[in-house]
């Protein structure tokens, strides 16, 4: 690694410093590669990567190295380590298998038992083999396996910040066509062409500060491919955000990023340290005379602030809410002053299409859609994980080839898309390719790029309880529509989940949807019937059976179902009374029946209905298939 | 009370008033909730008015003007940790602790609060305790992964 990096005074500079930490990198060498991020960390990817360190002090006449990353997308496979140059994919490490890995690293073996298995039973050796990561196309998420976020140099020596000595070099109008013509849509739910909106915020208010904003208060549920990126690429996002500057001659920007996700606050904020030591960010940028800088600001925790202005009122310290539509956040904005915001994963993308121009990357994805899509495809799903996939491919493709299917052999009942603004698809709509237009028409939205997969375990009409709990919960306040009648809507729902729906109450959900949907202030209570609307029209039966029947078919409102003892199964063993919290679990007196034969001393249990609190403790503890949810 | 770590915060951050959530949320890390004194102080050196700071502190749920515990536990109430039954794990944990999300023990112990989401999906369901992530806690074993009893 070079010596103490001096500040870069030009792009001469920076082309000398890449140079150097490329001839200073072993190519040929042995690399263990371990996936670091939170889901890893969670999973104690921290222990194997000093594991393998010290695994591989041992053996230091091989000189292997250790890179140290952000998330590889396949989080359910956590933790993952790959081996360089064999490119061996391994999945579910511990700590004690660090000698192994080493040891394969230097005979060129593989550990056949942390290798991935397919559903034939097959090893399968090579990442790019394995079905979840054989059907994407990683443009933006390829960079976190190269590189460790908390090195500028890393970033620098794969090409990092060279999008940004072409920008500075083109005039900013330039930049604002390339991307115009790349056909680059915000990723963070609406899907507005982004250099429209460069360009209203550079003519706006002229001679006049503006700001860049980036937007990672990542609030849908279900959704973290922008945290995934500011964790395993902060200087990616930097990048796109100081080339955005340059483009709408902005001075300033912020960071508004979620305090929930205290490994990216860190990452992005030694990555903006990093990037001003290096003279990437502050005066003068590689002497272009370019001044730009950024401050990043953690949320306090509200979906709304989500909201471009709700999001600008929190930056100027007052609280989330939001304003008039009329009033463009372009023109006026932050500090009443033209603000340029665009999401995570919309600002991932600006260095890629500086870098390849605007003809290559309006080449990937459809007419109306161009680039790449990040989904968090979660839920109940076989493979878990983030996706990254070409805009066009078919939902089908998403779960069923990348995504393996529903676990368990269930089958799968609907796809949720867009978050609390979006609407469940049922399995008719899986051929519907992945595209902004396409998703709109629907009902449904294309969002920040949550996929939630459920199957038929999944209570629809408790789906859009929640989903409605959560939005009267996150609604601001403000105005009337969203404030009272969102909640009204769940009050609605709360009767139905409990059995007391009364026949009318699907009209009048759909009746109040329309004045919701019209009337409030912001897209929160504009799209918050979303997930009411979108089950009641694909999946108006569990209403009914829900309202009529009395009957939740997925067996999980807690009013509606009856936990009972399956009596032939019940081998007497009291794993359920004992583990019941409220004795709600009794001995009878007859006999069980095991393995065929009349037990004289176990004898049969039962469930006492009126004490039940129905938390299911028991069927989780129940090893004979003994406890039935009717 | 030590008010200089007021001053030193607002000081940190150049008394910025556009910077008051992060003001806050260093006050809440210091004193683990907004008792009132450091926000009547917070008002007077950033000079805005205390309605303002007391918005702030109350509009947002990362704030808490009553103290907390002294172990925080975070359910996870993202859309794939409810599907997968997340729900049912909040309900076990605000029974056997005996407190409703959003308030502490009796005994000052443990705070239990939800969350949105915490981005960890494909671990779900997820508890957090004191910022370590717990996946795959299920009814049964949830009080002893908040008790710290439960390898992750």
């Amino acid at each position: 690694m070079a010596n103490v990096i001096k500040k870069l005074k030009n792009k001469e500079d920076l082309e000398t410093l890449e140079n150097s930490l490329c001839a200073s990198h072993n190519k040929d060498g042995l690399l263990v590669i371990i996936a670091g991020g939170t889901c890893g960390e969670a999973r104690g990817s921290k222990k194997i990567h000093d594991a393998i360190e010290s695994s591989c002090k041992k053996h230091s006449d091989k000189k292997i190295s250790t890179l140290y990353t952000g998330c590889h997308g396949f989080c359910q496979m956590e933790p993952i380590v790959i081996v360089e140059p064999h490119k061996f994919w391994y999945h579910s490490v511990k700590d004690s298998d660090a000698e192994d890995i080493v040891n394969s690293a230097i005979s060129g073996k593989p550990v056949e038992k942390l290798l991935f298995t397919d559903e034939k039973g097959k090893k399968i050796q090579i990442e790019e083999d394995i079905p979840f990561y054989h059907h994407q196309k990683k443009l933006l998420l390829s960079s976190n396996r190269k590189l460790n976020p908390t090195s500028i140099e890393d970033y620098i020596s794969n090409g990092g910040y060279a999008a940004l000595v072409k920008a500075l070099s083109m005039k900013p109008e330039k930049i604002i066509d390339e991307v115009k013509i790349a056909g680059l849509r915000g990723r963070g739910g609406g899907g507005f062409l982004t250099a429209k909106k460069w360009e209203t915020v550079r003519k706006a208010q002229p001679g006049e500060p503006r700001y860049i904003i980036c937007n990672a208060d990542e609030g849908d549920p279900g959704a973290y491919m922008d945290r995934s990126l500011l964790e395993g690429n902060p200087h990616n996002i930097l990048e796109g955000m100081i080339i955005g500057a340059y483009a709408i001659e902005a001075t300033h920007g912020y960071i508004y990023v979620r305090n929930e996700y205290p490994l990216a606050v860190k990452n992005v904020t030694i990555a903006l340290e990093k990037a001003r030591e290096l003279g990437l960010v502050g005066k003068n940028i590689l002497g272009s005379g370019f001044d730009f800088d950024i401050t990043i600001s953690r949320g306090g925790g509200a979906f709304v602030c989500g909201e471009s202005t709700a999001l600008m009122a929190s930056l100027e310290g007052k609280i989330g809410e939001p304003k008039a539509k009329y009033i463009h956040t372009a023109e006026y904005g932050l500090n009443n002053k033209p603000s340029c915001l665009n999401n995570v994963e919309t600002w991932a993308n600006v260095p890629l299409i500086i870098n390849n121009g605007s003809d290559w990357y309006g080449k990937i994805g459809t007419k109306g859609s161009k680039g790449t899509k990040i989904f968090s495809l979660v839920g109940k799903i076989n493979n878990t994980g983030l996706v990254e996939v070409p805009m066009g491919i078919k939902l089908k493709e998403i779960i069923f080839n990348i995504g393996g299917g529903i676990p368990n052999n269930k089958k799968f009942k609907a796809v949720q898309t867009g978050g609390p603004s979006g609407g469940c698809l049922p399995e008719s709509m899986l051929d519907i390719p992945v595209d902004f237009d396409e998703l709109t028409k629907i009902g449904s939205m294309m969002g920040s790029g949550g996929l939630i997969v459920m199957d038929e375990d999944t209570c629809m009409v408790d789906v859009a309880r929640y989903f409605t709990e959560f939005l009267t919960e996150e609604s601001c306040g403000k105005c009337t529509p969203c404030r009272e009648g969102v909640a009204q809507m769940l009050w609605i729902l709360d009767r139905i989940c409990k059995g007391e729906g009364e026949e009318g109450d699907v009209a009048l959900l759909e009746e109040m949807s329309e004045t919701i949907l019209e009337a409030s202030l912001c897209a929160l209570g504009g799209t918050a019937p979303n997930p009411v609307l979108s089950t009641i029209k694909y999946f108006r039966n569990e209403y009914i059976a829900h309202i009529k029947d009395k009957r939740c078919p997925a067996k999980v409102c807690k009013s509606l179902i009856k936990y009972t003892v399956v009596e032939p199964n019940c081998v007497g063993c009291k794993a359920c009374a004992k583990a019941c919290p409220v004795d709600a679990i009794e001995q009878t007196n007859k006999p069980a029946t095991i393995k065929g034969k009349v037990s004289d001393k176990m004898k049969i249990h039962s469930v006492i209905q009126n004490k039940c609190i129905k938390c299911g403790m028991c069927i989780e503890s129940c090893k004979f298939d003994a406890i039935n949810v009717e | 009370m030590d008010i200089k770590k007021v001053e030193e915060i607002v000081e940190k951050h150049h008394k910025d008033s556009g910077q008051l959530i992060g003001i806050l949320q260093d006050i809440q890390a210091e004193y683990r909730y907004l008792p009132k004194h450091p926000l009547e102080k917070v008002s007077e050196l950033l000079e805005i008015p205390l309605s303002q700071v007391f918005s702030v502190a109350t509009f947002f749920r990362a704030f808490s003007l009553e103290p907390r515990g002294k172990h925080s536990v975070h359910v996870c109430m993202g859309t794939a940790c409810h599907v997968r039954g997340a729900k049912r794990v909040l309900d076990e944990l605000e029974r056997s602790l005996e407190v409703k999300a959003g308030h502490t023990t009796a005994d000052k112990e443990i705070t239990l609060e939800t969350v949105n989401c915490v981005g960890t999906c494909a671990l779900g369901p997820i508890v957090v305790v004191d910022g370590e992530y717990h996946g795959y806690v299920t009814p049964v074993n949830a009080l002893s992964v908040v008790q710290g009893k439960e390898k992750k």
